[in-house]
């Protein structure tokens, strides 16, 4: 056991941080995340293609298309670099991580060569338009509908939750084909142009204010036969690769953690002690520190699989149910430590900390897959356990029940 | 970067955990527990001539001069087949206290003696139903001579030996006694789990061989524990995942209303939950294995996170897998009670949850991790 890269890894982390350092300020640790910022979105789009011209861009992909073929160990290598500096991220996630590979396996010769580098470059921002009014975590049951008409298909529909549909160029759409048919056969998969007409973007306003998220409606929006990704009818075969992609891309929660929960406790006042003296606080950070760890010691184990040439084994299967719930009640702590006072609004960034992260918490809990559908996924997949009965099974789509959309 | 063992190690294992099933380790340690004995003396001796005993020992003490990390692949086999041997007693805390504070003359005495099994030995710490600590210790030393009373002492019926932690006139000492000496009295004391025997030891001017510093004891038995965590992690980790084993493959052939039962969310959800805390408690136990084994600074910290992260799964997954079993899992004859009476057995050895939590904290608090 040791935590050393071996000389061509530690060659290229030198390589990787030189050019950072050139490139990009390290992070001071107060940072404000500016999701929705339209200024964020050009210092995203700039630095996206900072990275494409030196190629650090998307390093895993063939040559052809902008990157440079690294092995998964570069891609950690880089990305841990690169989170040590103060860069925009967070845009470009869906896009490269679930659009550009589903692009890569599907699409064709022309289409890859016309699409992934402007892609890869940040020119172009892709989203994914899945989930639906009635359809989250059964998202198979999807009702938009696509229907052929010569050479095109005609999109009516509505799509909910598509982080970044209001500034997107294209997306990646799974709709319904033939209701006759059962739920996982009548779909089918294309990329669209997000400025076609017929598409209309509405903002979803979120418990916390913002609004990353989009309602996407669909009338009449005519889309080229070439387009589709995948045979007709294969809709859910394309998507699950995708969804397979996103629980990837969708890894740790992002905002306050143990440490800063420690430093606060030693620094905020409870009854006239420091808080940290508190023994419920205590067992807390105890807590929240062996689940902190053990993600990361689980990533590392992960991490010496790759290094080894191996394939990882399912452990990073627990990042997301671990690490949202770990930041809900961190930031419920952090609120809960002020008293009376939790409630208000300041300037103060730890505050902020705290209770950016109760309420962007239950969001993460829910996007990417639930709490509830990950278990299901490690009781299914990762220990065999069958799966449940379905009473929609082998039926028609038309004809399964469903409640108010 | 590499936080995972060896191939060899992971070939040591593989046989660890072959020779435990082959001597169905499980099922002799249901017979310790109804024949309200104390120890599998087949079991151990066969574990001695497998050298397991002598890991750590260096080879000039006829040891296999292996590290830390080989005791902590056959830790988590012992764990998974609930080995009924006085193995953590006797190697993670006794023999790791001669190697570390033993004078160069003990160890010639006793390391080739604990290779061979001539002795097996244990650490008497407790003396009151509390967590004993620097201050309440009542045990005393006079001019070499211990008296006093410990309490809950593992395996010590079984042992040749123990290591004493005692007052003295200038604080804490660890002090050595032969258990074959007249002024010792060894009593066996009733238990939950009765697969591994916990004893009372009442001295009366009995001789002993300080080790280590004279009053300085404390610190000592401090760092011989969290060495010991460890390795009781990876005990614990094992635990955790036989039982996981056990309630995934129960689940999957129980029927109720028509189906496997680990077909309903409520018990799949429940399953998912022990694999996300055994995944937890087994990276953190990897850390601290590399921490262990590379004498780092970090130990303290290494090593609590390790201990409450495996000993919350143990509970976890043992007491989720008898609600797995249903009634079946709270009857004397399935297995599910074995575990759940060991993950509490192994959560108190060394000190409770809450007291390595605070362990956990009071290290954090001193490395400063801000």
């Amino acid at each position: 056991m040791d935590f050393k890269d071996n000389q061509e890894q530690a060659n290229f982390r030198k390589k990787c941080r030189e050019w950072l350092e050139k490139n990009a300020k390290p992070k001071t640790g107060m940072e404000k995340n500016e999701f929705a910022n339209i200024n964020y979105l050009q210092a995203a789009k700039d630095w996206q293609k900072k990275k494409y011209d030196a190629g650090w861009a998307m390093l895993h992909w063939p040559k052809e298309y902008g990157g440079i073929a690294a092995s998964a160990i570069e891609r950690i290598i880089w990305s841990e670099e690169e989170s040590k500096f103060d860069v925009p991220r967070g845009i470009f996630e869906i896009g490269l991580g679930m659009c550009g590979p589903v692009m890569m396996e599907y699409a064709s010769e022309n289409q890859k060569a016309r699409y992934l580098p402007p892609m890869a470059e940040g020119k172009e921002i892709w989203c994914q338009l899945f989930s639906e009014p009635s359809a989250g975590s059964d998202v198979a049951g999807l009702r938009s509908k696509a229907v052929q008409d010569g050479n095109n298909w005609i999109i009516n529909g509505q799509k909910v939750w598509t982080s970044g549909a209001h500034f997107s160029d294209y997306g990646i759409l799974v709709v319904r084909h033939d209701a006759s048919l059962e739920k996982h056969k009548g779909m089918t998969f294309f990329f669209i142009d997000m400025k076609s007409p017929g598409i209309e973007v509405k903002p979803i306003k979120q418990i916390t204010g913002g609004s990353s998220f989009n309602e996407v409606y669909f009338n009449d929006v005519v889309v080229p036969d070439s387009q589709r990704l995948g045979e007709i009818g294969d809709g859910w075969k394309v998507a699950i690769t995708t969804l397979m992609n996103e629980r990837l891309a969708v890894g740790d929660a992002n905002g306050a953690d143990v440490e800063d929960a420690f430093r606060w406790a030693k620094s905020q006042d409870d009854l006239g002690e420091p808080l940290i003296n508190n023994k419920s606080v205590r067992s807390s950070i105890a807590d929240w520190y062996c689940e902190a760890n053990g993600l990361k010691n689980t990533k590392l184990r992960t991490m010496s699989a790759l290094s080894k040439g191996e394939t990882p084994g399912p452990e990073a299967s627990i990042t997301k149910i671990v690490s949202a719930n770990k930041l809900q009640d961190i930031g419920n702590f952090g609120m809960d430590s002020l008293d009376m006072s939790g409630m208000l609004k300041t300037d103060d960034p730890e505050i902020q900390s705290f209770q950016n992260a109760w309420l962007g918490a239950p969001g993460l809990r829910i996007a990417g897959g639930t709490d509830e559908i990950l278990k299901n996924i490690i009781a299914e997949r990762v220990l065999g356990l069958p799966q449940d009965a379905r009473a929609d099974k082998g039926m028609p789509y038309k004809d399964i029940p469903t409640g108010k959309a | 970067m590499n936080l995972d063992f060896s191939d060899d190690q992971k070939f040591l294992q593989n046989e660890a955990r072959k020779f435990l099933e082959k001597e169905e380790s499980i099922k002799r340690s249901r017979e310790i527990l109804d024949q309200s004995s104390s120890l599998d003396t087949d079991l151990w001796q066969k574990i001695v001539a497998l050298g397991w005993t002598g890991i750590r020992i260096p080879e000039n003490f006829d040891g296999l001069g292996l590290g830390h990390l080989e005791l902590c692949v056959i830790a988590e086999e012992l764990g998974r087949f609930l080995a009924p041997v006085p193995f953590s007693s006797s190697v993670y805390l006794f023999t790791e206290a001669v190697i570390k504070y033993g004078s160069e003359e003990l160890k010639k005495d006793i390391l080739p003696k604990l290779v061979s099994g001539e002795i097996v030995g244990t650490l008497a710490v407790a003396e009151d139903f509390m967590a004993p600590s620097s201050s309440n210790i009542k045990t005393e030393v006079l001019n070499n001579k211990i008296s006093g009373k410990k309490i809950a002492v593992p395996d010590a019926g079984i042992a040749t030996h123990s290591i004493v932690v005692c007052k003295s006139s200038n604080g804490i000492d660890l002090r050595l006694i032969d258990h074959k000496d007249k002024s010792l009295n060894i009593l066996k004391q009733d238990t939950v789990d009765g697969s591994r025997g916990h004893f009372c030891i009442e001295l009366e001017n009995t001789p002993s061989i300080l080790v280590g510093d004279e009053g300085n004891g404390w610190d000592l038995y401090e760092s011989i524990i969290n060495q010991a965590a460890v390795l009781f992690s990876f005990e614990q980790v094992g635990g955790s995942q036989a039982t996981l084993d056990m309630a995934v493959n129960y689940a999957k052939e129980r029927y109720a209303f028509g189906k496997p039962i680990g077909s309903f969310q409520g018990v799949k959800h429940k399953l998912a939950d022990m694999y996300v805390a055994i995944t937890l408690a087994k990276s953190n136990s990897y850390y601290a294995a590399w921490a262990l084994s590379s004498e780092s600074s970090d130990l303290p910290v290494a090593a609590a996170t390790a201990r409450v992260s495996a000993t919350k799964a143990f509970q976890l997954c043992s007491k989720e897998n008898i609600q797995t079993h249903g009634g079946n899992g709270f009857t004397w004859e399935y297995d599910c009670h074995l575990f759940y009476k060991r993950s509490k057995l192994l959560s108190l050895n060394i000190g409770s949850l809450s007291n390595w939590k605070e362990k956990l904290v009071s290290n954090l608090e001193k490395s400063n991790i801000n």
